[in-house]
């Protein structure tokens, strides 16, 4: 078993090295430009009227330390990991003075739960269709099934939301389309509770599993299409062994472990995806909370949502990495 | 070559209708020169009239012909797409050769990092990216960012066909022959990459599009410019679906349906249409 | 019916038409033979000749583009032709009576299934035992073929490529079945395991009495284990005979090329190629499809195709410049007679 540690250790170096390049990012993004957001802020604040200049000097300092913009750039470099390990954005200035941290810790769930039913239906009903229309290529059902999914396959995140708006917001209204939850119910295990939450979810979570599900899909065939003629499975048919069996054991087994890597490959475009679908069906999530940030001029929580999303797509691409060498076991082999 | 396309077009129902389907949106592309209206106008017709003939898909709120700007807006944001997957050919093309070609310590590091980049959620970097620049972004400037960040999984896809070049016999014929590198990079192998950077192109201006419609819907690019994604803000911004105005939303969407599908058609047929794998596969079936 | 199997005049081409081009490729053109109980029949010819498809043809692994355009085949175990049977008869009596050798066992194991999964889909459906029972057959296969049974948990991709071929002659014979079809089995190995793969192949066949279909390039193979041989080229058996006989006494022209090209101590002749090269099996020569590399070809053999016919009893031959003896001319018909 000493394979899969060192399996696991290679893994975790890719995480550590998506996290770094990734925060890299967002600090060049953030620091690097001409643009400096202190100022920005302070010019939207002042523009309305006269105000007293040491005010406005006890504001920009007050502004640079909040933003860890003070010193040289060596010195924020470093203030932004410190701040970043500790998880500490600062305030939001939107919402002030709740902290940007908090924010983000009331809208992480609702986009991971998105994320995650949304991504497992779309996995696995788009796979096993797949795998179906794979194997049996002359099935006419399968067939018609393959057109639509071809067709759902390139539209983007935000022009399927939209269609799924308006079929259910305007031609037949039997689901809510805002919101994560009736505003007045109060949470907890109720019935009203969880019903309210699952109903409010369902068009979100339909728009993000249509947005994926066709990639799956086609991707499936195509892959069933090319382990169908490998010689492992003619040599199954060739002895006889029973259909069923090679279906499920020898075809969609086999074809599950590219997909597997699919998936953590496209993770970060899902993510896009999800955060898409929430600002259009005003789901509580990152994006409304991103676009929210951006429309109020809010740094922080721009910043802050830009580098939690990172780590968060690149937790769960690692996750996922763990679980591979469960289905494919040639990998513990190196 | 030309012959190549008629055989697609007749045996190929997918290149058909992907053919037929981008025609149509070329056709309104090319529309948009003859506009009767300067496109940034606006109040320069009645505004809410519904289909007809003088105005063949409305007017908007805004007191625009839907129908020319339209035109005007598919042609932006296609000339954006194809921008966008230009520039960023040239790192995947770049990136996905060295790769596969040179292998060893240099294609597990350019892996490595393409592996980020393709994990990396683009859209909150993107945000954060705009936030920053707010009123110094342009298009080139927005088109250069995503070039710089899109450009992994294609180079992924590239990589795959070179490593299977390396390994056939012309190669090393070519090695043995004395030739340098890049001679062989550039004549023996560019002729089999071409096929798959070109469909690879198709998809990559399907994704810049789809990203450039998010970010205007939102209002994060320069809404005075008409493009897809801006009609759609502009619409939201007047209500259009709740005061009844759905032409004004229909239009673009339906259009940039068709392209997709219609570029997306054409890129899976070219793909089949060189894999020698799937012919043998649709000649049995 | 005495023979283990018959085949007559069979016909098998793949036909593709791809973009309005069609295309024929006639792999396996009009063959007839038989294969008696337990013997093992060889099968020698170049690549491209055919063997590969006709063993698929007679196994019943036809796939698109591969179509069956006439002939019959029977098997002693079956009333029907093989045919004519419906999926479900097909499938009970694959394994059971008629299994399968692969070629160059590098991928026909499923690599996410460990070995003894592998054991229970092909054979433990027909075996009709318990299941401790079932795997007590199985070890003792295993040993006879001098595997451990260990192997059972391991995967394919752990194991030698030596020992995957036995794995695979094991899963073939373990249900004993009245005919086994080999194809290639030792070409992908090096000499010193392939000697020890024939031995061991050998020896399965003479103690489950099977009768076999042995199919290999190298002639020096079918020395060590087919009792008869036919030669295939272009689609079509040239010759077939005892081997012994056959690389003693070769008559037909390409087979005295196949066996004066073999090496022998001693023998410092030169050796020469043919000239031409194989043939294209679409549009393949007129007449004999030998007659272009063939220094006897004369009019007739451009114009029309030689019929295998018995030139001596236990022999046939397809060439017009092998003339049958009186004995063989006596006989009526060119189906083959034990002797």
């Amino acid at each position: 078993m000493s394979s899969y540690f060192w399996y696991v250790l290679r893994r975790l170096g890719q995480f550590v090295l998506v996290v770094f390049v990734g925060i890299n990012i967002v600090f060049f993004v953030t620091h690097a430009t001409p643009i400096d957001p202190v100022e920005q802020a302070i010019s939207s604040v002042t523009q309305f009227g006269q105000s007293d200049p040491r005010a406005v000097e006890i504001m920009r300092k007050a502004l640079r330390e909040l933003y860890g913009l003070d010193g040289t750039l060596w010195q924020q470099y470093l203030t932004f990991w410190k701040r970043l390990a500790i998880g500490d954005f600062g305030p939001s200035l939107s919402a002030f003075p709740t902290s940007v941290s908090t924010l983000i810790g009331q809208a992480l769930p609702w986009t991971a739960g998105l994320l995650s039913t949304s991504t497992l239906i779309a996995w696995c009903v788009g796979n096993f269709m797949g795998g179906l229309a794979g194997y049996y290529r002359k099935n006419r059902l399968l067939k018609a099934v393959g057109i639509v999914a071809t067709g759902l396959q390139p539209i983007p995140s935000y022009i399927m939301s939209l269609v799924v708006l308006i079929v259910f917001g305007y031609f037949w209204p039997i689901l809510p389309i805002s919101g994560g939850v009736e505003m007045n119910i109060h949470p907890g295990f109720t019935f009203d509770f969880i019903s309210s939450v699952v109903t409010h979810s369902l068009l979100p979570v339909l728009s993000l599993a249509l947005i994926t599900i066709g990639g799956w899909f086609v991707g499936m065939r195509s892959l069933v299409s090319n382990i169908v003629s490998e010689d492992y499975v003619v040599y199954a048919e060739l002895a006889g062994v029973d259909r069923h069996r090679i279906l499920t054991s020898y075809v969609m087994r086999n074809a599950l472990a590219p997909q597997l890597t699919g998936l953590a490959l496209s993770l970060g475009g899902i993510f896009n995806g999800a955060i898409i679908t929430e600002v259009v069906f005003g789901y509580p999530g990152l994006g409304t909370l991103l676009v929210r940030g951006v429309n109020s001029g809010d740094y922080s929580l721009v910043l802050g949502i830009a580098s939690i999303s990172i780590i968060a797509v690149a937790t769960a691409v690692f996750a996922i990495d763990l679980l591979y060498p469960f289905l494919d076991p040639r990998v513990k082999v190196r | 070559m030309l012959k190549v396309l008629r055989d697609l077009f007749r045996h190929n129902r997918e290149f058909a209708f992907g053919s037929i389907l981008v025609l149509i949106v070329l056709g309104i592309v090319v529309a948009s020169f003859f506009s009767p209206y300067p496109p940034l106008d606006s109040y320069v017709v009645p505004p809410d009239i519904p289909p007809s003939w003088d105005h063949l898909f409305g007017t908007n709120s805004r007191g625009q012909d839907v129908f020319w700007q339209l035109s005007v807006a598919m042609r932006n944001s296609l000339l954006f797409g194809i921008s966008v997957a230009l520039i960023s050919r040239v790192i995947s093309v770049a990136v996905g050769l060295v790769s596969g070609y040179v292998g060893g310590m240099v294609d597990r590091v350019l892996m490595s990092i393409n592996d980020t980049f393709v994990v990396i959620p683009l859209f909150p970097i993107l945000t954060l990216f705009y936030f920053m620049m707010h009123d110094h972004m342009s298009w080139a400037l927005l088109a250069l960012a995503m070039a710089s960040l899109g450009w992994p999984y294609d180079a992924r896809l590239i990589r795959s066909v070179a490593l299977s070049l390396r390994n056939r016999e012309f190669t090393t014929q070519s090695i043995f022959s004395g030739m340098s590198t890049r001679q062989i990079l550039l004549e023996e192998h560019l002729p089999y990459v071409l096929p798959i950077v070109f469909s690879t192109t198709l998809n990559n201006i399907n994704w810049s599009i789809g990203l450039e419609v998010t970010l205007s819907v939102i209002g994060l690019t320069n809404i005075e410019t008409p493009t897809i994604g801006t009609m759609i803000y502009w619409a939201n911004q007047h209500t259009a679906m709740v005061a009844g105005v759905w032409w004004w939303v229909l239009a673009p969407v339906a259009t940039v349906i068709m392209m997709f599908i219609g570029l997306f058609l054409l890129s899976v047929s070219m793909n089949e249409f060189i894999d020698p794998r799937t012919r043998l596969a649709r000649m049995g079936v | 019916m005495d023979a283990a199997l018959s085949v007559q005049n069979l016909r098998a081409y793949y036909v593709t038409d791809y973009y309005g081009v069609r295309r024929e490729v006639r792999a396996v053109d009009d063959i007839t033979l038989s294969v008696e109980k337990n013997e093992i029949y060889g099968i020698a010819g170049e690549s491209s000749c055919g063997k590969s498809t006709f063993i698929k043809t007679v196994a019943a692994a036809i796939r698109p583009p591969l179509r069956v355009l006439g002939g019959s085949i029977k098997y002693s175990f079956l009333e029907r032709d093989l045919y004519d049977l419906d999926e479900k008869t097909l499938a009970d009596i694959r394994w059971k009576h008629l299994s399968f050798i692969p070629q160059g066992s590098m991928n026909v194991l499923n690599p996410v299934r460990r070995i003894r999964e592998s054991f229970q889909d092909f054979a433990f459906p027909h075996m009709r035992l318990g299941r401790s029972e079932f795997f007590d057959v199985v070890n003792q296969r295993l040993e006879r073929l001098h595997l451990s049974p260990s192997i059972l948990t391991a995967f394919p991709h752990e194991l030698s490529g030596g020992m995957r071929q036995r794995v695979a002659i094991a899963l073939a014979t373990v249900c004993r079945p009245e005919f086994i079809i080999a194809d290639e089995p030792t070409t992908a190995l090096d000499v010193v395991v392939q000697k020890d793969v024939l031995a061991l192949t050998l020896e399965t066949q003479r103690e489950i009495g099977s009768s076999m279909i042995f199919v290999t390039h190298d002639l020096t193979v079918h020395a060590n284990i087919s009792n008869r041989l036919g030669i295939m080229y272009a689609g079509r058996l040239i010759e077939e005979g005892l081997t012994r006989d056959v690389f003693r006494n070769p008559m037909h022209p390409y087979t005295q090329h196949l066996v004066a090209s073999l090496p022998q101590i001693g023998d410092l002749t030169p050796k020469t190629a043919l000239s031409g090269a194989p043939p294209s099996l679409a549009q393949p020569p007129s007449g004999c499809r030998f007659h272009p590399r063939c220094p006897l070809a004369t009019d007739i053999c451009r114009q029309t195709n030689p019929e295998l016919i018995t030139v001596v009893p236990g022999r046939r031959v397809a060439c017009y410049a092998v003339m049958p003896s009186p004995e063989a001319r006596a006989m009526t018909n060119d189906k083959f007679q034990p002797s």
